[in-house]
């Protein structure tokens, strides 16, 4: 397989196409997030062909990448210089790729303590619903030159724009990791966690499952020493993290599942059956019931989550996401519009509306 | 003064809305606003509103869009880059009363505010908490957290810990056609588009905010500042690349060269080494133990990059004194000249000895001495071009010059602007940034927030007419690229 391969031009060519005959696109690169959305009708916009690193330097702290490159390839780049992304993208498989990382704007288990895919997103080149190729951001740290554009696509599913290329920011990797785990029930374990984050332990992840709580410490190794020591708690093995980011933990193979994204704080339910990431804010639990109403009272929001019907096919044509305050539905609409004009890019991907 | 029948509609009709001490419409009343932070762009706005709910807010913007009386919003008026400069046929929307801290919510580490609040405010309120809330831009003291979600203001620490859009999570806003809308919540994410990031940094031209939620962290453990000196800038320039690539996130890294040295110095009396071409200022923070490892290697990077000198501030006290001069080296350069003007580009950060090389020969060709003190770390310069506005031409001569700078910092890929915003003043060299079809989509997303254009107008996206005869653009045969494109 080449590993650097430019279909810009194809790519433009097949959204003309697609503009100039009013049919919908339905935009795919390593297609292991087909569940996370709703079902686009359209001719398949396949980006996984166009790939490759375009530039990474260790001191600049930004690696520039087509879409389609696979996360694997950048992870193993970044990783020989010490260095990585370090809002952990879940890779659902071997084939995810940049660009679905970005679109789908997940995060992994280091969200809360590193920041999320968005945060990361320096600049990124598309092209728009009228087959118009763009480019927004750059490859520096600071840029306020005209409006986020690059951030807006973090997430957008392709409904704005196809992504062409992305700019990220990158991190060096912590000296050392080491990972704690202790039996709590919810409530204890996040009692705690809350007053070591507020006294400025270097945490980077955290779940509660099945009343053990396990957290990821990432710093020099005097200082997880002199951490270790502060919290207690028993070293266990890694392993479990990349189970986490990547859902291949037996926890995310069950039906129904639901991904709540609250306050930290909002109030715990001490069940045995929820997994608790992000320090409180990220709680997955299993439930035959729309959880919708449920996460807005908690001022949160909830997604139907089915990982692992990737394998057996797409999520039931239903809201896979929490409803929209009218007027915010109403700025979106304008949004998609103002980019995509023919409604041509990944149509109803997100809501029946954009 | 006079007021002519429009001007007084406008001012019984806001009267209506609000008490009559809230609305200005007196020359001398509205004078005080008549420039921002950039003062050489001045104009007196037709009336200055100081509302104090956002209900008399939603009323204003009701009334406006109803009469299309463009608006423009300001915050503290701190703003470098004119974004709050007045229209004289407009409304100046003051937040300044909007000066209350709503909320601090520990448990989340959240705070929430009002737009008017200051900026330093805000940590000084949680602080007995052990919080602080992270940028800082240089006129913290002064500058309002609303003029910073706008601006998506900087500052020293952004290396590590981001910008205003990395620590807001939630804004309350209201559109010009009076829609309330809440963007982003406080979980970590929320559905749908990321509308907060591009919010954040809009510069008032996508509604108005009356609300923000800020995250708060815990303050560091231990802070050190170490002070390295070097014989060319070029040197200091490398040294500031090999502090990064050595897997070192400092909290700060501060490059100021010979010329701002000597200037800070004379000021605060910081104890520089005044021989020095160049300074760094290199802050770690965290637990103590890591800050240890991490000064050390630090220390030795800096060694192996040709520092003549280290020193690590000794306490507490030298360590503020190492910070004073960098914080007091713009009001130090203000005494070399009559006066400067701050330029406020980012470039990679490989390309500072080029790009710095590049500022002394435009200096030259210009006549105009340039002082250098910036954040390295981010790679975002701030050239202070020293001129003085009673020589006729000068300031002219000197925008130009500022205009150049800009120009080679988009040539060796970096940008217009890092922290400070486009606003009026680099309205041009959006030009040369983006392209038609770019700017196009600009305008694009501001008419989906605002339909009749009303929220700061002629602000930070140019026109492709402005373009046009800005001369950016290839024009052929009097004849723009894409004639089918709308020209607004």
């Amino acid at each position: 397989m080449p590993n650097d391969q430019d279909k810009t031009e194809l790519l433009c060519e097949q959204v003309l196409h697609a503009c100039n005959n009013n049919k919908p696109l339905a935009i795919r690169a390593g297609n292991s997030k087909r569940f996370y959305g709703r079902e686009v009708e359209g001719d398949a916009l396949l980006v996984d062909g166009h790939l490759g690193i375009l530039s990474y330097e260790a001191s600049e702290l930004v690696i520039t990448a087509r879409a389609g490159t696979r996360l694997s390839e950048i992870e193993a780049v970044l990783e020989r210089n010490g260095q990585q992304l370090a809002f952990e993208p879940p890779m659902h498989s071997e084939r995810s790729t940049l660009g679905g990382a970005i679109a789908s704007g997940l995060s992994g288990p280091a969200r809360a303590f590193n920041g999320a895919a968005r945060d990361f997103v320096l600049g990124a080149k598309i092209i728009n619903g009228k087959a118009e190729l763009m480019q927004f951001g750059g490859q520096v740290m600071k840029n306020v030159a005209g409006y986020d554009v690059s951030r807006l696509m973090v997430g957008a599913q392709g409904t704005l724009g196809v992504l062409l290329e992305i700019s990220l920011k990158v991190l060096p990797k912590p000296e050392a990791e080491m990972t704690l785990t202790y039996e709590a029930d919810a409530i204890t374990a996040h009692r705690w966690l809350r007053d070591w984050l507020h006294r400025g332990l270097p945490i980077t992840a955290s779940c509660h499952y099945q009343r053990r709580l396990s957290l990821r410490l990432g710093s020099t190794e005097n200082s997880l020493r002199a951490a270790h020591k502060t919290m207690g708690g028993e070293i266990a093995d890694s392993a479990m993290w990349p189970q986490l980011r990547d859902q291949t933990h037996t926890f995310f193979a069950q039906p129904n599942l639901w991904r709540l994204s609250l306050p930290p704080s909002a109030a715990l339910e001490n069940d045995e059956d929820s997994l608790i990431e992000w320090g409180g804010a990220l709680r997955w639990k299993a439930s035959n019931n729309n959880l919708f109403e449920k996460a807005r009272r908690l001022n949160g929001h909830a997604t139907r989550y089915q990982s692992n019907a990737a394998a057996a096919g797409t999520n039931p044509a239903q809201d896979i996401f929490q409803p929209l305050q009218p007027t915010v539905l109403a700025i979106h609409q304008r949004l998609k519009k103002a980019f995509d004009p023919l409604n041509i890019l990944n149509p109803g991907r997100m809501y029946k509306e954009l | 003064m006079t007021l002519t029948p429009e001007k007084s509609l406008v001012v019984r009709c806001l009267q209506k809305i609000l008490p009559a001490e809230c609305v200005l419409h007196e020359t001398e009343d509205l004078r005080p606003y008549e420039c921002d932070g950039l003062s050489a762009y001045q104009r007196v706005p037709m009336v200055v509103v100081l509302p104090e709910t956002a209900e008399q807010i939603k009323q204003i913007l009701s009334f406006c869009t109803t009469r299309k009386i463009p608006v423009v919003a300001r915050g503290a008026g701190t703003g470098l880059s004119g974004g709050a400069l007045p229209l004289d046929d407009g409304i100046l929307l003051s937040l300044a009363k909007f000066d209350r801290i709503l909320k601090v919510n520990l448990d989340n580490l959240t705070a929430v505010v009002q737009p008017g609040v200051r900026n330093l405010a805000i940590s000084e309120a949680v602080s007995a908490h052990g919080l602080y809330y992270a940028p800082d831009p240089s006129s913290q003291i002064a500058c309002s957290i609303g003029g910073n979600v706008a601006e998506n203001a900087g500052g020293v620490h952004c290396l590590k810990y981001g910008l205003t859009v990395h620590n807001i999570i939630k804004l309350e806003v209201l559109t010009m056609q009076g829609d309330s809308l809440t963007i982003g919540g406080d979980a970590f994410d929320s559905p749908g588009y990321d509308l907060l990031a591009l919010m954040t940094g809009s510069e008032g031209l996508l509604g108005i905010i009356t609300e923000i939620t800020v995250r708060l962290l815990p303050k560091p453990e231990t802070a050190k500042v170490i002070l390295a000196a070097f014989d060319d800038v070029a040197t200091a320039g490398q040294a500031v690349s090999n502090i990064i690539a050595g897997g070192i996130l400092p909290a700060g890294l501060e490059l100021m060269d010979h010329a701002a040295i000597g200037a800070a110095d004379d000021f605060v009396n910081a104890g520089y080494p005044r021989d020095a071409a160049a300074i760094l200022l290199c802050e770690i923070d965290g637990g103590t133990a890591e800050v240890t490892d991490q000064l050390s290697r630090a220390h030795r990077v800096l060694e192996r990059s040709g520092a003549t000198q280290i020193q690590v501030a000794e306490d507490e006290q030298q360590r503020n004194k190492f910070w004073a001069g960098r914080k007091a080296a713009f009001p130090a350069v203000g005494r070399l000249a009559p006066d400067y003007y701050c330029m406020d580009g980012t470039i990679p950060r490989h390309q500072i000895a080029g790009v710095l090389t590049r500022i002394s020969e435009l200096s030259d060709e210009y006549g105009l001495p340039i002082v250098n003190v910036f954040h390295a770390g981010d790679g975002n310069l701030h050239p202070l071009i020293l001129y003085d506005a009673n020589i006729e031409g000068e300031l002219e001569k000197t925008e130009e010059l500022g205009g150049k700078i800009l120009e080679v910092c988009v040539e060796v890929g970096g940008t217009i602007t890092g922290e400070h915003g486009v606003g009026i003043e680099k309205i041009n060299q959006m030009c040369v940034q983006f392209n038609a079809q770019e700017l196009t989509q600009f305008h694009a997303i501001k008419r989906a927030f605002d339909p009749d254009e009303l929220l700061n107008p002629g602000k930070a996206i140019p026109t492709l007419h402005r373009c046009a005869e800005f001369g950016a653009m290839h024009v052929h045969h009097g004849q723009l690229p894409h004639p089918e494109l709308e020209r607004f």
